[in-house]
């Protein structure tokens, strides 16, 4: 048994002080706003309810409820970490339920969903939850019978001691419990002993999505609220010069018509707080629809701005200077500034060995360059904020994915205390990186404040879509040194893009080659990028992974087995020191992909593609099966192979797998954001192309390594490597290697 | 601005508004009806499916003046407790990740196998195809049609 010190009565585990002693009636409405029940009317309501820690209270009839702590945008997280307090808690999953945490993160903690790193970062301390909670109720139990604690056992929700034959439900030691302090060390189950943990649990928010139930931010109604809308600039390069409001604020069901600027002057941005259009036209108004017809009269003069310098906050906690230049820019113009990058030096970002040297002694090179567009989030549901803003005092319920990052720059732009925020984070439909960029809130905030009155702000589909924080656009070149005898010998990659670098140094194959160079390069831009589904990797898997098929190809070797070989390598004899990936457990995925597709038996009439990566924490192989039908490439089927460590939920995880893999088919075949004098060309999904039911993948096959290391995230890994996958199944499918995404990008058919 | 008499999931209601007033909008802001989503206002991605006289509409683009005595059923009404055989099978396989355009998917799966009870995977996906789904959960939704076929 670990026993692990917990960190309890001082941030994490804190107690409402009113509660301190007894019980309390709380005062939750089940079916408002967020909140779920899983088995909702079969499970009585308790008289009472006793706070035990701040996640977890227990009714007097032994129902549990427990806080999700973080935000949910489909990762099904408000599941999955209930899950874990359940587990140490040792109680009937059927008795839970589970209500969204508001922000609070003296109670709470890091409430972040993003990054993959949900169930990373919570597994021990939702754990320790659920675990001192049982020791609580023992401990309670074992003063009620007088008996030593060490006696008391538990099973499901019962307290039990064997040598009187007492028991009890633990709604009946829910009072004395919440009464005795939280102990400084507690036991966590061993693996072994999981009994929740590994087993597949249904969304306890299922019954109401499919039930259309009012659970996201745009959904938020309250008593006298307003909806407001925003007019941004038109293109990226401009801002705001005047607007024509008084002929707007005739027009029916509008209340008034200004423009509001986000930030302070001089206000240093936090990485999160990226924003091209920090001021903006707003149309506040009764009704969405008398909103969005105003909205089309508006009259609005926008101007060019000159370049700028920001300062911006980054992780480390020290300032970026970022540059923002001046001018209207076109994709065909970045494409030729990229193309030049084929034939310049970049920044050394890692050498190993003496790479000029084997490119010179190489008997052959194999160049090829990659390239990827912008693209857009297309959350399905648009950003949108509700706020209410009275005096000092401000309301905010929104769909966000971080929302520690955006309190700050509320409390500034508004001009209030952090501490007179109250915010309720709603179930987002989607997120994907987008919603950790929260500048709607603070736009609806502030049209809250100048309009007086509770507000919520929604964006249409064509604000949302050419709003900016875009996946940037991307190029690398690789090149592969062979011997005369078809060894590699020396591997380079140069990197870059708009405005950042995707690249990698220290990840595979660096570790797997004696002469290894990384380049990278930059070019500054105003259009907004930010995080999107793993960030940079979604472009580097696809290219690398397509590279070494190539190279694999050029050896005359097994796709797999050449892979395989280089990890082998990686992890006998690893090539420098900073390697950013564990080689066996990479070397795992491949072997359990090779093995469920029946890698080596031959396929009829499919053309097979594979592709592997390490990202976020997470190692994920795929293997897929492509046919051509009437021109139309047909994904028939993805087997897919993942080691994240301990699957918490299984069938979540796999969903969350199957979601990756046909978004990042989508993307790779139609995904693409294209720019005319600064002017975003796609506004809406009639020229935005997304993935359609007729094209998904007709079987997808998920499989998990066993093993009992922690669990990492599912959110981002499976996806960067499905771009590799579908570019090697094309080439074997058409004969002809793609390099540059969206791989069917008008044309639509092959051949 | 206008009276209209609209029949939503069994029961009347009367609204005064713009003619031109989409039935989303309606429903969301008017009758506080919210299961019906906005995605993109054009017709083109399914989130505000509803069912007029059976059949699936995007609700977006339809305005209310356009309904006359036609019968609405949104996904608040597509069962009484929601049991309906595509429900029931959408919680059997679990289908929804982020669940917002699912109330679309649910309504046009919904008005398919009305018509078409036993569809063919072809058939499925013409059906579908005008529903989009970001989180990629379209292998589950299929499969979620099959069963829900088998229920029904």
């Amino acid at each position: 048994m670990s026993i692990i010190k917990t960190a309890i009565g001082r941030r994490k585990f804190l107690k409402s002080s009113a509660l301190a002693g007894g019980g309390m009636v709380l005062g939750f409405s089940w079916l408002a706003s967020c909140q779920s029940l899983p088995e909702e009317e079969v499970l009585a309501m308790p008289k009472e309810w006793f706070e035990i820690n701040s996640y977890l209270k227990i009714g007097d009839n032994g129902v549990i409820s427990i806080f999700a702590p973080n935000p949910e945008f489909g990762q099904n997280v408000r599941t999955s970490m209930p899950m874990l307090v359940a587990e140490e808690l040792d109680v009937d999953w059927k008795k839970v339920i589970v209500e969204q945490a508001p922000y609070h993160k003296e109670k709470f903690g890091r409430q972040f969903t993003g990054g993959s790193r949900g169930i990373m970062s919570r597994w021990e301390p939702l754990r320790m939850v659920g675990a001192s909670a049982r020791q609580m109720l023992r401990e309670a139990a074992a003063q009620a019978w007088q008996v030593p604690i060490e006696e008391v056992s538990t099973e499901e929700g019962v307290l039990h001691h064997k040598n009187s034959g007492q028991s009890a439900h633990y709604g009946e030691m829910a009072a004395a419990a919440a009464k005795i302090p939280v102990p400084k060390e507690v036991q966590l189950k061993e693996v072994k002993d999981f009994k929740l943990i590994g087993t597949s649990r249904k969304n306890v928010d299922g019954k109401q999505i499919v039930t259309g139930k009012p659970m996201f931010g745009i959904d938020y109604q309250k008593e006298g609220m307003l909806i407001a809308m925003i007019e941004h600039p038109p293109a990226f390069g401009m801002t705001l010069k005047s607007i024509n409001s008084d002929e707007i604020k005739t027009l029916p069901g509008i209340k008034d018509v200004f423009s509001i600027k986000s930030y302070k002057e001089d206000f240093d941005k936090a990485f999160f707080d990226t924003n091209a259009f920090p001021e903006i036209v707003a149309i506040v108004g009764n009704s969405t629809w008398e909103v969005l017809q105003a909205k089309k009269q508006l009259k609005v003069e926008w101007h060019p701005f000159e370049a700028y310098t920001e300062k911006v906050k980054n992780f480390r906690g020290t300032i970026d200077t970022k540059n923002v230049p001046a001018g209207l820019e076109s994709s065909t113009q970045h494409n030729a500034i990229m193309n030049e990058w084929t034939n310049k030096k970049g920044t050394i970002a890692r050498k190993d060995g003496n790479p000029e040297a084997a490119f010179k002694k190489a008997a052959k090179i194999i160049e090829r360059t990659y390239s990827a567009p912008f693209l857009a989030h297309n959350c399905m549901e648009p950003m949108n904020a509700f706020a209410h803003v009275e005096g000092e005092k401000v309301h905010i319920a929104a769909p966000i994915q971080i929302p520690s990052f955006i309190v700050n720059t509320l409390a500034t732009s508004l001009g209030v205390s952090e501490d007179n925020i109250q915010m309720e984070m709603t179930r987002m439909g989607g997120g994907f990186g987008r919603r950790a960029y929260g500048h709607y809130i603070v736009e609806a905030a502030l049209i809250s404040q100048k309009a007086k009155a509770p507000i919520k702000l929604i964006y249409t589909r064509e604000d949302d879509m050419t709003n900016g924080i875009y996946r940037p656009t991307y190029q690398a070149t690789y090149r592969a040194a062979l011997d005369e005898n078809n060894n590699l010998t020396a591997f380079h990659v140069k990197a870059g893009g708009i405005p950042e670098s995707p690249l990698f140094a220290d990840r595979f194959p660096a570790g797997a080659i004696d002469n290894y160079l990384a380049e990278e390069w930059s070019i500054d831009s105003n259009i907004t990028i930010g995080a999107f589904r793993a960030p940079r990797s979604n472009f580097m898997a696809g290219a690398e992974q397509s590279f070494l098929d190539e190279v694999a190809e050029a050896i005359g070797q097994d796709a797999i087995d050449f892979r395989l070989e280089l990890l082998d390598r990686a992890k006998q004899n690893p090539v420098g020191e900073k390697n950013d990936y564990d080689a066996e457990r990479y070397a795992g995925v491949l072997q359990l992909v090779k093995e469920k597709s029946n890698w080596n038996q031959n396929q009829e009439n499919k053309s097979r593609g594979v592709s592997a990566y390490f990202c976020h924490n997470t190692y994920a192989a795929h293997v897929l099966d492509m046919s051509i039908e009437n021109g139309k490439p047909i994904v028939d089927k993805v087997c897919c192979a993942i080691d994240c460590g301990i699957v918490v939920n299984p069938d979540a995880a796999r969903n969350m797998a199957e979601g990756a893999i046909t978004d990042g088919i989508g993307n790779a075949f139609y995904g693409e954001l294209t720019f005319k004098d600064g002017v975003p060309e796609k506004k809406n999904f009639d020229t935005y192309r997304m993935i359609r039911m007729s094209e998904a993948p007709q079987d997808i096959d998920v499989h998990f390594v066993q093993n009992e290391i922690n669990p990492t995230g599912m959110g981002e890994p499976p996806f960067p490597p499905i771009f590799g996958a579908v570019a090697n199944a094309m080439y074997k499918a058409t004969g002809k290697r793609v390099y540059k995404q969206p791989f069917l990008g008008n044309e639509q058919v092959l051949g | 601005m206008a009276t209209f008499s609209l029949n939503i999931n069994g029961k009347d209601h009367q609204v005064e508004l713009d003619p031109n007033t989409p039935i989303l909008w309606v429903l969301r802001d008017h009758l506080n009806m919210l299961g019906t989503k906005y995605g993109c206002g054009i017709a083109q991605c399914g989130a505000c499916t509803i069912h007029l006289d059976g059949i699936a509409m995007r609700s977006c683009i339809l305005p209310v003046s356009a309904i006359k005595d036609k019968k609405i059923t949104t996904i608040e009404g597509l069962s009484e407790n929601g049991n309906h055989p595509v429900q029931q099978a959408w919680l059997e396989h679990d289908v929804p990740q982020c669940g917002y355009c699912q109330a679309g998917q649910i309504m046009s799966a919904a008005a398919l196998l009305k018509d078409n009870p036993n569809p063919t995977d072809k058939e499925i996906d013409a059906a579908m195809n005008g529903n989009i789904c970001r989180c990629g959960t379209y292998s589950r939704i299929k499969k979620a049609i099959k069963t829900a076929s088998e229920i029904g």
